[in-house]
């Protein structure tokens, strides 16, 4: 009686291992490395990376498929952060994929636009307001500033502009970068 | 010495600018146009919530503009003002009635009035008075602070203010006690200001409220910040990242009492407040009653214009004030003080030298924090170690820039520090908004694709059906389902390779 007890449970404890190293190991769905690695990526959705979104290029990197630094609208402090997160040597961004800028907002010029509905289309983040034949309008509180919707419009009546600042969003600078007071030191 | 001269109120003047955010909170909403007539106290922006205030004409006259203009703000940038020509006739809207007894109102109405009018807090940072007034959670007002100590030297509009109008203020205070239910008041005078003290004990022997206590406290800078007054009063230390009323104190300045009083009383909105003009940059030095939106140049020229030695105009005091960047500013509802400052006066660009750990700053800091700390590690954009030393809890009072004998201009490098810690906050947030939308739109991209697969087949399934008469539909669908299945098989049978 007491060798069957102990024979079953060695064997649940067996199985138990068995299966529980299988779930590690053959792990399918969710990656936690490309899930910490797009938590930093700005998620303008812009392909300039070369992927088609943010995601896939963190899964690439996770991957070791693509490198840190080809993500723009990031810039700087997003490869010093992912360069921190995967305990990499920072570098600089690949020119190739493009140049940090200041941030923009798409703006449609409503008396031209024919309402076509191909920036809809484009749009990654859902942030174009309008119905066939309508006029359309961004949103810009969502607009991430992709550009992806400029080449689409038939009629050329997108423009970027520089993403608008209130007198709320205003940062007074650190003392070290006013260049009189390096200067002084 | 801005108190030797006699409260005065400024002359009119020809043009108003009343800038949409003179208060904490939601910019107001403009409700006038170019070229209309407008009558002093009329409501020409009203609040966007109920964490904003109405702007109210100042003066009668014609509206000449609503754009962007120069505002009292560090940043120097413009932001959207409603601008005003007076026509000299000074007349008002009277639509607000009198509140006879306010003890017999429910509380909700006397702080629906205090917005109505636009009552701000008057000791510099405009917080909506109602929202002041109505604290939510656990605990309940148990003393309400009047705070009659000035927050920098050089201030003197609120001792003046006590000294000659102590009785409505007090009347104030007796309508904020029922406002807030609460069973005590203190009014906390600074030492060193006997003539306000006197006009005080007058004002509280006359109205016969036991409520109301006067106390002295020292004058000590920042003596005046709110922790520091609960501190000194109550011996309560409010929590990090709290506020008074987690210890049951509520503070409002002494200017914003008589403004309440005047709403409650008169249905009077805000458009006046007493400013203190000062600084050895100016000749008269003195505390003068100002319409909101009176560019600062008025107030200057009244108190005899600038001496040869005015090196910088600065809005606030010579601690935690700002400097404007022209004389064309407008007084709004936070404006304490003007200060025309001789360049001994405020501490210009000193030569800073580094820091030589000497901790004189860690001993004057009224929130009790490292300075020291706080600064090597916003200059080493180390911000989530500022934030573990309480960052936060900074007043930005600059007791530590004074005292540092390495001249290091600390605060600026604290205020730089928790602006950027907010922008990053907001830089998340936007990112993760994007990315919601960007995983949403995946979804549904995916989910329309496979809806005009299943779309296609019916249709091509029925069509098929029509043309073969009813008797060889059902074999034929049939049929089809079952290629379809076998496709989808070998589909899936592919994909999984
Ligand atoms: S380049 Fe554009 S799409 Fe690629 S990670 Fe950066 S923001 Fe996202
Ligand atoms: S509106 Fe244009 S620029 Fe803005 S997110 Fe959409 S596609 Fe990109
Ligand atoms: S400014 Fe300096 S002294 Fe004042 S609270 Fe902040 S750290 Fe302390
Ligand atoms: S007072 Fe100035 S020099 Fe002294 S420890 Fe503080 S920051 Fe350093």
């Amino acid at each position: 009686m007491i060798e069957a007890v102990l024979t079953l449970s060695g064997l649940a404890a067996a199985f138990g291992l068995v299966l529980g190293f299988a779930a590690v190991r053959f792990r399918t769905e969710g990656n936690p490395v490309a899930d910490q690695v797009d938590a930093l990526l700005p998620q303008t959705q812009c392909g300039q990376c070369g992927f088609p979104g943010c995601r896939p290029y963190a899964e690439a990197i996770a991957n070791g498929e693509a490198d840190i630094n080809q993500c723009p609208p990031g810039g700087e402090a997003t490869i010093t952060a992912l360069a921190g997160l995967l305990d990499r040597e920072s570098k600089p961004l690949n020119p190739e994929n493009g140049e940090e800028a200041a941030p923009t907002v798409a703006v449609i010029d409503e008396d031209v636009c024919i309402g076509c509905t191909k920036c809809i289309q484009a749009c990654p983040v859902d942030a174009i307001l309008g119905a066939a034949k309508q006029m359309h309008t961004v949103i810009e509180s969502e607009c991430t500033g992709c550009d992806l919707c400029i080449e689409p419009c038939p009629v050329d009546c997108i423009d970027m502009v520089p993403r608008r600042q209130d007198i709320g969003d205003w940062q007074p600078p650190f003392p070290d970068e006013i260049p009189q007071w390096q200067n002084k030191q | 010495m801005s108190t030797e001269q006699p409260l005065l109120r400024l002359p009119l003047g020809f043009e108003y600018v009343l800038p949409l955010l003179q208060h904490e909170g939601d910019p107001a909403e403009p409700v006038v146009a170019v070229g209309e007539r407008v009558l002093r106290g009329q409501v020409i922006a009203r609040a966007e919530g109920y964490f904003s205030l109405p702007i109210h004409a100042p003066t009668s006259g014609t509206v000449t503009a609503v754009e962007p203009r120069p505002i009292p703000h560090p940043s120097g940038l413009l932001a959207d003002c409603i601008v005003i020509e007076a026509d000299g006739l000074d007349e008002e809207e009277q639509s607000r009635p009198a509140i006879e007894n306010p003890a017999a109102v429910h509380p909700s109405r006397l702080r629906n009035r205090l917005r109505e009018c636009g009552v701000a807090g008057l000791g510099g940072a405009a917080f909506p008075t109602h929202v002041k007034l109505n604290p939510t959670g656990e605990r309940q007002a148990e003393v309400l602070i009047i705070n009659g100590a000035q927050c920098e030297p050089y201030i003197s509009c609120d001792d003046m203010l006590l000294r000659e109008r102590a009785d409505e203020v007090i009347a104030g205070v007796q309508t904020m006690l029922v406002a807030l239910d609460c069973p005590r008041a203190l009014v906390a005078i600074e030492a060193d200001t006997p003539e306000a003290m006197a006009a005080v004990d007058a004002a509280i022997e006359a109205s016969k409220d036991e409520r109301i206590e006067r106390v002295m406290v020292p004058t000590v800078y920042p003596e005046g910040g709110e922790r520091q007054l609960i501190q000194t009063l109550l011996g309560r230390e409010v929590p990090s990242g709290g506020l008074p009323i987690d210890v049951g104190a509520i503070c409002h300045n002494v200017g914003t009492a008589l403004a309440a009083w005047r709403a409650i009383h008169y249905g009077e909105a805000l458009t006046e407040r007493v400013v203190t003009v000062t600084g050895e940059g100016v000749h008269q030095p003195r505390n003068v009653i100002a319409r909101l939106g009176t560019p600062v140049a008025d107030l200057l020229s009244f108190c005899g214009g600038y001496t040869g030695s005015a090196e910088r105009l600065i809005m606030g005091g010579p601690m935690m004030g700002f400097a404007l960047s022209n004389d064309q500013i407008p007084v709004v509802k936070g404006s304490t003080c003007v200060l025309a400052a001789s360049d001994t006066e405020v501490v210009t660009e000193k030569h800073a030298m580094p820091c030589i750990r000497c901790g004189e700053c860690a001993e004057v800091c009224p929130a009790s924090l490292l300075p020291q700390q706080l600064y090597w590690h916003a200059r080493d954009r180390d911000l989530e170690e500022a934030e573990a030393y309480h960052l936060f809890d900074c007043i930005e009072c600059g007791c530590c820039d004074v005292v540092c004998p390495s001249h290091i201009p600390l605060v600026q490098y604290f205020r730089a520090a928790k602006t950027e810690i907010w922008a990053r906050q907001q830089e998340r947030q936007k990112s993760e908004l994007a990315r919601r939308r960007y995983e949403e739109r995946q979804a549904r991209l995916a989910r329309e694709a496979e809806e005009k697969k299943r779309r296609l087949e019916e249709k091509k399934a029925s069509l098929a059906a029509r043309k073969k008469g009813d008797k060889e539909v059902k074999s034929e669908i049939d049929a089809i389902l079952s290629r379809v299945k076998a496709r989808r098989q070998q589909d899936s049978g592919e994909k999984g390779d």
